[in-house]
């Protein structure tokens, strides 16, 4: 099983971040994983995309070609990076800034990411980890021992609590 | 014991640098290979080495020059405006022979280009950047674990016959993270070793060499005293005008590489045996390749991937057989096509050469490199 994913948004949302984490909750699984990214000359701002490859067999190439899943963080990611989607795609947005996803016709889930970080946890710096949340509860593509491993091995210290709320507001956004 | 780490390819030539003994950086960080200066900054005061930022990329590579000479392993990275730079103290440590690494990042060019984005420009640069006849080594890893491997390869091979060797990477590579088991400990790993003169300091003439033709190079401050120049010098070390000189220390410096080229290049086959077609790439774009490779497989078409893990000196001898074996080449890679150049003037019309090269800012997808496979098959 081969699962491609890409994590696109603004630069300094965590993005590179997130898909760091979820290689890493892969290779914790026993799994393969990929983590390549794309963005622009500026230190912040700009569109931003990590990708994540994972799989239980050799991955030559480290690019999505196809995404099974995609999370968007900006109406600009939400233009820039959705038209290689297929109709099987999973499609999770952060409502607060994705009004629509151009071209696709399938399921979308509309999350409240980033206004859950900021009503929840006083910060809008949770809503990587809050989508991490999402995305495993949803696809399963790695374990939740995995993730949450990840999750904590890569935080600064004394945020672990707090990081670990985030994932399990993640994963509660999915009914 | 090992450990298994998500690493990008940037930080997997960190750890081979540490794991070779490296003890002296000096360079200027640039996009896409800042990951090799911010890290090695924290890891070498760790192994007792030193991290200098100097104030451009010409006086990053001079710093490694001197620090070389006091017996150290040395390292410089940089990407293309910088390797530009850097240019002039390559051949500098050609012509006196000084031991280095340096690593390239490629990124779109020329000029400061596309700084995130893969390119494979530099490979011409990389042999004849630097001006005048000269000769040295260049490797290209295609994944994070070979960054690791090839970095070690770089100080075996930059040591034993004291010539640079550039480490050519690309951003695919050098940002991609992916799966490597490194030891626990680099202490068993083997040290390549710097000759050493056989003779005490008054009787030592620093470029007189035995039948490696590779001299031997003993540390400033040891008690051993030597002149380095880039002028041409003969045996003394000292500058020799004559045409004699000049032919007898050039025509060492072209031996000591070109007659060691069985263990200096390196290639990979994948999916050769019973292949009739024969895609070349390396690198970044290879991963792409490995990928066409499969789905061709897959439809019955019998393709397969030469790698060149040695850039330069050029694969002549395998390329050379590649002609003999297969019906037609496709060289893919990501710059308007250069090394396609070498590999036409080996197979010199004995099948078709054919050229993908990508330079748009992306790495080609495997189905778009698929395609123009069909379409060099169709013409032979």
């Amino acid at each position: 099983m081969k699962h491609e994913l890409r994590l696109s948004g603004t630069g300094g949302q965590g993005l590179i971040t997130a898909g760091i984490i979820l290689a890493e909750a892969a290779l914790l699984d026993g799994k393969l994983a990929i983590q390549s990214q794309s963005y622009g000359p500026e230190a912040r701002g700009g569109s931003s995309k990590a990708e994540v490859i994972i799989s239980d067999e050799t991955i030559h190439f480290g690019k999505v070609t196809c995404p099974d899943t995609l999370l968007v963080m900006s109406q600009e990611a939400a233009n820039k990076y959705t038209n290689d989607l297929g109709p099987n795609s999973i499609v999770i947005t952060d409502s607060l800034f994705v009004q629509n996803v151009p071209g696709f016709t399938g399921k979308i889930y509309a999350l409240p990411i980033t206004h859950s970080a900021k009503e929840e946890l006083g910060k809008s710096l949770f809503a990587n980890i809050i989508a991490l949340g999402a995305i495993v509860k949803l696809t399963g593509v790695v374990s939740d021992a995995s993730i949450i491993e990840a999750v904590l091995a890569k935080v600064p210290k004394g945020t672990e609590e707090a990081n670990k709320k985030a994932l399990e507001i993640g994963m509660s956004l999915i009914k | 014991m090992s450990k298994i780490l998500l690493l990008q390819g940037n930080q997997a030539v960190v750890e081979g640098a540490i794991a070779a003994g490296v003890k002296f950086f000096g360079g200027y960080p640039i996009t896409p290979s800042t990951e090799i200066a911010e890290q090695l900054a924290e890891r070498l005061p760790e192994v007792g080495g030193k991290f200098m930022q100097m104030e451009d990329e010409i006086a990053g590579i001079g710093a490694i020059v001197g620090a070389a000479l006091t017996g150290k392993k040395v390292m410089t990275a940089t990407s293309g405006p910088g390797f530009s730079l850097k240019q002039e103290f390559i051949g500098m440590a050609c012509s006196s022979e000084i031991p280095m690494v340096i690593v390239d990042v490629q990124r779109v060019g020329p000029s400061t280009g596309q700084p995130t984005s893969p390119s494979q420009g530099e490979i011409m640069q990389a042999r004849w950047g630097t001006h005048g006849d000269h000769w040295l080594i260049a490797l290209t890893p295609a994944s994070v674990p070979e960054c690791f491997d090839l970095t070690l390869r770089a100080y075996a091979l930059s040591e034993k016959y004291r010539v640079p060797v550039i480490l050519l990477m690309d951003e695919v590579i050098g940002h991609m993270r992916e799966k490597i088991e490194l030891p626990d400990t680099y202490a068993d790993i083997p040290q390549a070793e710097r000759k050493q003169p056989t003779v005490p300091p008054e009787k030592f003439l620093p470029y007189s060499v035995d039948e490696s033709l590779v001299p031997a190079m003993p540390a400033f401050g040891s008690g051993y005293r030597w002149h380095v120049t880039g002028l041409v010098h003969d045996e003394t070390g000292f500058p020799k005008g004559t045409p004699e000189a000049t032919l007898a220390a050039q025509n060492r410096l072209r031996a000591k590489i070109e007659n060691n080229v069985d263990d200096i290049v390196q290639v990979e086959n994948y999916k050769m045996e019973d292949a009739e077609f024969a895609v070349i790439a390396f690198g970044g774009a290879a991963r792409t390749a490995y990928e066409s490779v499969d789905m061709a497989r897959k439809e019955g078409l019998k393709v397969g991937l030469v790698r060149p893990i040695t850039i330069w000196p050029f694969a002549e001898k395998q390329v050379k057989e590649l002609a003999e074996k297969v019906n037609g080449i496709l060289v893919h890679e990501l710059n308007c096509g250069q090394y396609v150049l070498e590999v036409e003037r080996v197979v010199a019309g004995k099948v078709p050469v054919h050229l993908y090269g990508k330079y748009d800012n992306e790495a080609a997808t495997p189905q778009e490199l698929l395609d123009e496979i069909k379409k060099a098959m169709a013409n032979k």
